[in-house]
């Protein structure tokens, strides 16, 4: 083979694998929002449609059902300041499937409205990027956690930037492992800053309010977060 | 390497394009539908997760 045929071939496989990182790059940023945000769209439907007709799972002592469908999901987040349409699925574990279909809920932490710290992660770019605007939210924003027979209403407390393995974070009394809840909590996690793993944005909230859901009016508490 | 790929397909040239076309958009279709999905937890891109 002449050096002149190496050259070309080389040279048109350089330019292949150019391509190839831009398509990556372009599946990575753009195909894997439009893919999650449809299927979690779809999941906030079924499970309000669950909802309002009272077929959902009865929920256990820890504020999770026992019984979780076939995608895992047991709730629906509302974050005002995201949008007063941002609803995105709860899902039960943090594996990377569970959090390109919405909001992963950490295994062994407390359930939605129970005494200790109900504790949540998503993603803050790609995959529907649920967590996109977390470092928008300021004390007093409300975070509203809808289940099958209560709504919780959460209230952001603080915010912290820490390490990936900070996982005291999450403990039942944030940053304070190994002290007894006494009040319900929660806590929020996301990649920081966006497009890397260096380090994660955290905001902790409390439980304010719980509404039976029959006495749930939306406009009452979801109405759009103010200045911030 | 597309050159040859070029003399080796079929027909007049307006059919190569078309067939040089459809394989592009399958390299594309199987890339997004398996390749990315599975070389993407191997970066570091997207974790947020706190865990040991």
């Amino acid at each position: 083979m002449s050096l002149r045929r190496v050259v070309g071939w080389s040279g048109e496989l350089l330019v292949t694998l150019g391509v190839l990182l831009l398509l990556f790059a372009a599946w990575q940023l753009w195909w894997t929002d439009v893919v999650a945000d449809r299927a979690q769209t779809q999941i906030v439907q079924s499970l309000e449609d669950e909802f309002a007709r009272g077929t959902a799972a009865p929920v256990g002592d820890n504020g999770i059902p026992a019984a979780i469908g076939e995608d895992g999901a047991f709730a629906v987040v509302r974050i005002p300041r995201f949008g007063v349409d941002f609803a995105r699925p709860v899902i039960e574990g943090t594996d990377r499937p569970v959090l390109a279909l919405g909001v992963g809920h950490y295994v062994g932490t407390a359930g939605p409205g129970q005494v200790g710290n109900f504790a949540v992660a998503g993603h803050r770019t790609t995959y529907g990027r649920p967590f996109h605007d977390v470092d928008r939210l300021v004390d007093g924003d409300r975070v509203v956690v809808e289940t099958a027979d209560q709504v919780y209403v959460y209230e952001v407390t603080s915010r912290e930037i820490v390490r990936p393995g900070d996982v005291e974070v999450i403990a039942p009394v944030p940053d304070d492992p190994g002290t007894a809840p006494t009040e319900a909590l929660l806590t929020m996690t996301s990649c920081h800053p966006k497009f890397s793993a260096t380090e994660r944005f955290v905001v902790h909230g409390r439980l304010v309010e719980t509404v039976p859901r029959a006495q749930w009016v939306p406009s009452r508490w979801l109405t759009a977060a103010t200045e911030g | 390497m597309y050159a040859a790929l070029w003399r080796l397909l079929p027909g007049p040239g307006w059919a190569r394009a078309v067939q040089c076309l459809v394989l592009a958009l399958v390299v594309v279709a199987v890339c997004f539908t398996w390749v990315f999905p599975a070389v993407s937890p191997l970066l570091p891109f997207t974790d947020s997760t706190v865990g040991p």
